[in-house]
C-alpha cells in the first residue's frame, strides 16, 4: 500500500484511523488502520461494498458517528488540526463551515415542514454569518448556482414540492453555502435515476473546480468512480486494501479484491448471442393500458398517471427481453400486469395459447404456475416466519402436490440454485442477500413455469453477488428454456443478459430491438439520453457515442 | 424464528419493569382465583361494625365500610370481576376489530372506505359517554357492560390491523404467494395475519388495562352489575364519607391502579420484546 | 379554492356523523327493554298516562319503523332534543344552561394537559436514559394507570378538605355575590382542582406520545442534515425535531378530545361541577333517558366541532397536507 504523502495543499489527512464497534458486532472494528489524504480541488473516491466501513469513515470526519462507534486510534487532520480530540462545541463550528456533507436519501434529508430558503439560510445563522437581507440574497444566488430554475420561488417552496434531483441540488447548496474546504458526499446519487445522477455528478464536479473544494466521495459504483475520481481508496471489511491514482487503480489493480470487483462490473458492450430458434412466443402482450387515478380531496379533480399505454411485446422460449427505464416509467407496472398482480385496464396477455387476461379468479389460480416472478428485495420477498422448505414447497402444494413430494423437490431445487440441502429447515434471516435471491428463484422454479418475470432481481445486491445471480439466471434459462421478462434500470445488466431490449418512458415503449443493434445504434432521443448518462462508459466498455 | 422467539423472550426477561408488572399481575390473578375460598361468604354481607379503620383488627385487615362490610373480602371478589370483564370485553373488541381491519386492509377499495368510515364514526363518539348510555338503557348487567366496553374499544384495533395488513399485503412475499396460486383465505391466514400478531398482542394487553379502567368508572357511577361487588362500586360507595373513612375508597382505587399499572408494564415489555424496531435494525 | 373545498368537505362529514348519532340514539331507545314511550318518559313509572300518550302521538309509535325514525330525526333537525318529564323542561334548554361550565372545564384541562404533556415529553426525550427521563417516564406511567375518579377523590381529600388550599366542590362561592373580575377569580379558584385531575391522565398520555415521537424523529435523515450544518443541539431539538414530532401528537390530541368530554362526567360528579357531565350523572340517577341521550348527542357534537378545529390547525402546521389529501 502506498504511503499518503502530505503536501502544503493537503486539506484532509487521515492517519492510521481505527473505529471500534461495540461488543457483539460481527467484527471488532468498523475501520481499521485507515490512512488517506485529499488535496484542495481533488476528488477522492472511497469505494467498497456494503459493510466495508466506507460510510463510517465519512461520518468520523464529520464527527457524526453513531453513539456505539468510537474512534480507537489515529488522527483526522483538517488543515493540520486534529478533529478527533475536538470538543463537541468546537466540532459544531467545523461542521457546515469547514466541512459540508450531502447524503444518500434526498427525499428524507430535508425538513418536510420548513421552507427551502430557510433551510439554507440556517447554515449562515448557525455560524453567525451575514445579515438577514444578505442571507436572502445569498440563498437566491446559491440556488441559482446549483442550477435550480426560478430561485425565488424555490426558496419559498417546501421539500415535497421538489423532485429528488432538485432536492439533492438543494442539499448541495446547503453543504457549499459557506464554501467549506472539504465536501463529503456519501452515496449522493445512489437513490437517483441515471440521467439525474449524471447531472448531479457534473454539478459537483463543476463546483469543485470553481471553488477548489476537496471532495471525499463515497460510492459502491465503479462506473461513477471511473468518471469522477482523481484518486481511489478501495475498502474491504474496514481495511483499505488498495489506494492510488484513479488511472493506476482502475487500469492496473494490484489487490485481488479490487481485481474481482472490477471484473464483476458488467460491460456495456453486449456479448454475441447464438441465433434464436424460430418458435411461437411463450408470452405475448398487446395493447396493454393501465392508468392510476387519484381524486384530490372530497370535491377535487381526478389526477391521472398513465403507467402503461398501448404496451405490446412477445418473448419466445429461451429468450430474455429486457424492460429498461427510469423510476416511474411504468416498467414494474407492466411486469405485474403480466402476472395480473395488477389488473390492466385494457389489453391482452397470452401465455402460449392461453389467454391469461380473460380468466376468472378461479381459473387464473389454476394457471398461475405457468408464469412466475422473482422479486427485487431479498429481505421482503421471503416470509420471515416460514422455513425455506415451506417457502419453496408452498407453490406445488397449492396446486395439489403432496407435502413430502414437494419437500423432496425443494431439496433438488436448492441444489440447482447452488444452496446446500440442509438449508431446507432454516429460516430466511439466516441467509445473505444473494442466498435469499437464490431461494426466491427456487420458489419460482418449483412450479416449472414457462415464463419468468424478474423485477430488478439484482439491484439490491453488491456487484460481486450480482454477477453470480446473473450467471445463475443465464444457466437456468439455458437448461429450462424459460422465457424471461427482465425489468431493470441498469443498462449494463441489460447489455449482458438480454437478447432483446425494450426502452420505456412515461408508460410507453419508445424503442424495442435486438440488444446488440439497439446498443450500437439507438434510434429514439430518450434512449440516447439514457446511454449518455450511464456512468463509466468510457472505461467499462463502449456504448454508442 | 425459533431464535427470534428466544430473543423476544430474553428481551422481555431483561426488562425489569415488565417483570415487576408480571409478578404483580400473577399475584392479582391468584387473589382472583383464591378469593372465594378465603372469603366464602358474600362480600355484600355486613360482618362487623361500620367504619372500622384498617390495620386495627386482625379480622378486618383493611377495615370495614359504611355498612360494616369487609373491605378485604370486597377486594378479593372484585379482582375476579375486574379481570373477567377486562379479558372478555377485550376479546369482544378483538373479535370485531381484527376481522374488520383485516378485510379493509387486504381488499382495499370500497370495502376499505366503508369499513374506515364506520370506524371513524365510532372513534368520533365520546366513548365513555356511549358506554354510559348503552349500559343505562340496556340495564346494568355483566353482559351489557362487556358489550358496551367491547363496542367502544374496537376502533383502534381495526385501525391497527388495517394498517399492518395493508403494509404486509404489498410485501413481496405476499405477492409471491399470489403468483404461486395460493387461495386468498390461505394467504390471509398463513402469510399476513401471523406477521401482524405481535402488535395485536401488545395492543390487546394494553386494552385489558383500559377496559378495567372503563369498567371501574361505570361501576363508580352506579352502572355496575348489581349482583357483583366491584372495585369501582366500592370507591363510589365510600365517597360520601370520605373525610371520616378515607380507606373505604382508597384501597379499591389503589387495587385498580395497581392492576392497570401492572398490565401497562407488561404491555410495554411485550412491545419492546416483540417489536424491536426502535432498539435495533434488520438484524 | 382548496381551502373552501376542504372546509365544506369536513363540515359535510361532521353533519353526517351527527345524523348517524341521532339514528344511533333512536336505535338505542328501540333496543331498550319495554315500551319506548316509557323509556323516553323516564322509566321509573312516574310519568302520567297523558304524557305517555303525547309521546306516542309525537313519535308515531304505532306507525312503521321507518316512519318512526323519520319522526324522531325531524326533532333533531329543528334542534328539538326532547322533553325532560322529570325536570319539566326541554332537554336542549337544560343542556345549554350547563354547557359553558363544561366548555370551561374541558378546555382548561385540554390546554393544560397538551402544553405540559408536550414539554415533559420533549424534556424526557432530550435527556433520554438519564434520571430526569426516568422520573418523567415513571410519572407518566403512574398517571396513565390512575383511575380518574379516584385521583379526583384523593385530590379532594388532600388539597381541599385537609389542606384547604382550594374549594371542595362547586363552580363558585354561593351567596358571595361576586361580580366581574372578582367572580372570574373565584371561578378560577374552583376550577383548579377539577381541571388538574381531569387533565392529569391526558397529560401523561401526551407526554408518552411526545417522547416516543421525538425519539423517532431524532433518527430522521434531516436531523443529520441539520447537524451537518453546524447547528447547536438546542436549535436542532426545537426547530427540527420538536416541530415534526408535534404533528402526530396533535392528531392524537384531536382524537382524544372525545375521551376528555367523557372524563368530564367523572370529574364533574366528584366536584359537583355544574356542567353537562354532572347533568348526565343526574339523568342516570333519575333514569331520565331523554335527557341522557340529549347530553350524549351534544357531547358528540362538541367532539365533532373539536375534530374540525384540529383538522384546520393541522392543515396550518403541516404543509404537506394540501398535496396529499
Amino acid at each position: 500500500m502506498q504511503e499518503t504523502t502530505l503536501t502544503p495543499d493537503t486539506v484532509l489527512a487521515i492517519d492510521n484511523l481505527t473505529l471500534s464497534l461495540p461488543k457483539g458486532a460481527d467484527r471488532a472494528h468498523a475501520v481499521n488502520g485507515l490512512s488517506l489524504a485529499i488535496r484542495a480541488g481533488e476528488t477522492l473516491c472511497i469505494v467498497g461494498e456494503s459493510g466495508s466501513g466506507k460510510s463510517m469513515c465519512a461520518h468520523a470526519v464529520m464527527g457524526l458517528l453513531p453513539a456505539a462507534v468510537r474512534p480507537a486510534g489515529g488522527t483526522i487532520k483538517l488543515e493540520g488540526r486534529d478533529l478527533i480530540d475536538l470538543s463537541p462545541d468546537a466540532m459544531m463550528l467545523v461542521r457546515g463551515r469547514q466541512i459540508g456533507m450531502i447524503f444518500q436519501e434526498p427525499m428524507t434529508s430535508l425538513n418536510p415542514v420548513m421552507r427551502i430558503g430557510r433551510q439554507i439560510a440556517e447554515t449562515f445563522e448557525a455560524h453567525g454569518v451575514l445579515s438577514a437581507p444578505e442571507r436572502e440574497a445569498r440563498v437566491a444566488a446559491l440556488l441559482d448556482e446549483v442550477g435550480l430554475p426560478d430561485p425565488a420561488q424555490i426558496a419559498r417552496a417546501y421539500p415535497h414540492e421538489l423532485s429528488g434531483g432538485q432536492r439533492q441540488r438543494v442539499m448541495i447548496a446547503i453543504a457549499l453555502a459557506l464554501e467549506p474546504k472539504l465536501l463529503i458526499a456519501d452515496e449522493p446519487t445512489t437513490a437517483l435515476d441515471v440521467t439525474t445522477q449524471a447531472q448531479i455528478l457534473s454539478l459537483i464536479d463543476r463546483l469543485r473546480k470553481k471553488h477548489g473544494t476537496a471532495v471525499m466521495f463515497i460510492t459502491h459504483d465503479f462506473g461513477v468512480v471511473a468518471d469522477i475520481a482523481d484518486r481511489i481508496v478501495v475498502m474491504q471489511d474496514g481495511i483499505c486494501v488498495e489506494q492510488g491514482l484513479a488511472a493506476d487503480v482502475l487500469g492496473d489493480p494490484q489487490h485481488a479484491y479490487t481485481q474481482r470487483l472490477l471484473a464483476a462490473v458488467p460491460s456495456l458492450a453486449p456479448p454475441a448471442h447464438a441465433a434464436m430458434a424460430e418458435a411461437p412466443p411463450a408470452l405475448t402482450v398487446s395493447g396493454l393500458d393501465k392508468v392510476y387515478r387519484k381524486r384530490v380531496g372530497w370535491f377535487g379533480a381526478v389526477r391521472e398517471v398513465a403507467a402503461a399505454r398501448q404496451v405490446g411485446f412477445a418473448i419466445r422460449p429461451g429468450e430474455t427481453l429486457g424492460l429498461v427505464g427510469e423510476s416511474g416509467s411504468g416498467k414494474s407496472t407492466v411486469a405485474r400486469c403480466c402476472l395480473r398482480l395488477i389488473e390492466p385496464d385494457a389489453g391482452t396477455i397470452r401465455i402460449g395459447d392461453l389467454m391469461i387476461s380473460g380468466l376468472d379468479a378461479r381459473a387464473l389460480r389454476q394457471h398461475r404456475k405457468r408464469i412466475q416472478m422473482v422479486f427485487q428485495d431479498p429481505f421482503a420477498s421471503l416470509n420471515p416466519r416460514h422455513t425455506v422448505g415451506r417457502i419453496i414447497a408452498q407453490g406445488p402444494m397449492a396446486h395439489g402436490e403432496a407435502k413430502a413430494q414437494a419437500l423432496d423437490r425443494a431439496r433438488v431445487l436448492l441444489d440447482r440454485v447452488g444452496l446446500p440441502p440442509q438449508a431446507i429447515d432454516r429460516y430466511p434471516h439466516e441467509f445473505s442477500g444473494g442466498q435469499r435471491q437464490r431461494i426466491g428463484i427456487a420458489r419460482a422454479l418449483a412450479l416449472e413455469p414457462d415464463v419468468l418475470i424478474a423485477d430488478e432481481p439484482v439491484s439490491a445486491l453488491d456487484v460481486s453477488v450480482q454477477a453470480q445471480i446473473l450467471d445463475l439466471i443465464r444457466e437456468l434459462q439455458g437448461r429450462l428454456g424459460l422465457a424471461i421478462l427482465f425489468v431493470t434500470h441498469d443498462l449494463r445488466v441489460a447489455a449482458q443478459l438480454c437478447h432483446r431490449v425494450a426502452v420505456m418512458q412515461k408508460g410507453q415503449i419508445v424503442e424495442i430491438g435486438e440488444t446488440a443493434a439497439l446498443f450500437a445504434n439507438p434510434q429514439h432521443a430518450y434512449t440516447r439520453q439514457l446511454f449518455a448518462a450511464v456512468p463509466g462508459r468510457r472505461f467499462f466498455g463502449h456504448g454508442p457515442s | 424464528m425459533s431464535s427470534a422467539r428466544k430473543n423476544a423472550f430474553q428481551r422481555f426477561a431483561a426488562n425489569r419493569g415488565a417483570l415487576v408488572g408480571l409478578v404483580v399481575l400473577l399475584l392479582i390473578l391468584v387473589i382472583a382465583v383464591a378469593g372465594p375460598w378465603v372469603y366464602p361468604t358474600s362480600p355484600w354481607r355486613m360482618v362487623g361494625r361500620p367504619f372500622l379503620a384498617p390495620f386495627v383488627m386482625e379480622r378486618f385487615p383493611l377495615g370495614t365500610d359504611t355498612l360494616g362490610r369487609d373491605i378485604a373480602a370486597g377486594l378479593a371478589h372484585g379482582a375476579r370481576v375486574s379481570l373477567l370483564i377486562g379479558l372478555v370485553s377485550t376479546s369482544v373488541a378483538l373479535l370485531i376489530g381484527v376481522p374488520l381491519g383485516a378485510l379493509a386492509g387486504y381488499f382495499g377499495g370500497w370495502i376499505d372506505d366503508a369499513a374506515m368510515r364506520f370506524t371513524e364514526f365510532f372513534q368520533t363518539i365520546p366513548s365513555f359517554a356511549l358506554a354510559i348510555v348503552i349500559v343505562a338503557i340496556l340495564q346494568p348487567s355483566l353482559t351489557s357492560i362487556v358489550m358496551a366496553i367491547g363496542v367502544v374499544s374496537w376502533p383502534p384495533v381495526a385501525r391497527l390491523v388495517r394498517g399492518e395488513v395493508m403494509s404486509l399485503r404489498t410485501r413481496e412475499y405476499v405477492q409471491a404467494a399470489v403468483t404461486l396460486g395460493q387461495s386468498t383465505p390461505r394467504i390471509i391466514f398463513s402469510q399476513v395475519l401471523p406477521n401482524a400478531v405481535a402488535p395485536i398482542i401488545v395492543m390487546g394487553s394494553l386494552m385489558v388495562a383500559s377496559a378495567i379502567l372503563l369498567e371501574s368508572a361505570l361501576s363508580f357511577l352506579g352502572l355496575g352489575d348489581p349482583n357483583m361487588m366491584t372495585w369501582g362500586y366500592m370507591v363510589g360507595a365510600g365517597r360520601t364519607r370520605l373525610i371520616d373513612a378515607w380507606w373505604v375508597s382508597f384501597f379499591p382505587g389503589f387495587a385498580i391502579f395497581l392492576t392497570v399499572l401492572a398490565l401497562n408494564l407488561v404491555g410495554e415489555g411485550l412491545n419492546d420484546a416483540l417489536n424491536p424496531r426502535l432498539s435495533g435494525g434488520r438484524n | 379554492m382548496p381551502f373552501v373545498n376542504f372546509l365544506a368537505g369536513r363540515i359535510a362529514k361532521g353533519l353526517l356523523v351527527l345524523l348517524a348519532i341521532a339514528i344511533l340514539n333512536f336505535l338505542l331507545i328501540r333496543a331498550a327493554p319495554g315500551d319506548p314511550a316509557m323509556v323516553m318518559a323516564g322509566e321509573a313509572g312516574a310519568a302520567d298516562a297523558v304524557f305517555l300518550e303525547q309521546l306516542r302521538q309525537r313519535f308515531g309509535l304505532d306507525k312503521p319503523f321507518i316512519e318512526q325514525l323519520w319522526l324522531y330525526l325531524k326533532g333533531y333537525l329543528v334542534l328539538d332534543l326532547g322533553f325532560s318529564y322529570r325536570q319539566q323542561q326541554p332537554v336542549l334548554g337544560l343542556i345549554m344552561a350547563r354547557l359553558p361550565a363544561t366548555l370551561l372545564l374541558t378546555g382548561t384541562a385540554f390546554v393544560f394537559s397538551l402544553a405540559l404533556g408536550m414539554v415533559l415529553g420533549i424534556l424526557a426525550a432530550r435527556r433520554v436514559g438519564k434520571l430526569s427521563d426516568s422520573a418523567i417516564t415513571l410519572a407518566a406511567l403512574v398517571f396513565y394507570a390512575t383511575p380518574l375518579f379516584w385521583v379526583a377523590l384523593l385530590a379532594q381529600i388532600v388539597f381541599a378538605l385537609k389542606l384547604g388550599w382550594v374549594p371542595n366542590i362547586g363552580y363558585e362561592t354561593i351567596g358571595a355575590g361576586y361580580t366581574g373580575f372578582r367572580r372570574a377569580l373565584d371561578i378560577g379558584h374552583h376550577l383548579i382542582l377539577p381541571a388538574l385531575t381531569l387533565g392529569l391522565f391526558f397529560m401523561a398520555l401526551y407526554a408518552r406520545m411526545m417522547r416516543a415521537s421525538m425519539l423517532e424523529v431524532a433518527g430522521a435523515d434531516f436531523v443529520k442534515t441539520a447537524r451537518a450544518k453546524g447547528l447547536s443541539e438546542g436549535i436542532i431539538t426545537r426547530r427540527h425535531v420538536a416541530r415534526n414530532a408535534l404533528l402526530p401528537v396533535v392528531t392524537l390530541a384531536g382524537l382524544q378530545a372525545g375521551q376528555l368530554v367523557g372524563g368530564a362526567v367523572l370529574t364533574e360528579t366528584v366536584f359537583a361541577w355544574p356542567g353537562i357531565g354532572r347533568l348526565m350523572f343526574e339523568a342516570l340517577a333519575q333514569r331520565d333517558y331523554a335527557l341522557l341521550l340529549g347530553v350524549f348527542f351534544v357531547s358528540s357534537a362538541m367532539v365533532v366541532a373539536l375534530n374540525l378545529l384540529t383538522d384546520i390547525i393541522y392543515r396550518a402546521v403541516d404543509p404537506r397536507i394540501e398535496a396529499a389529501s
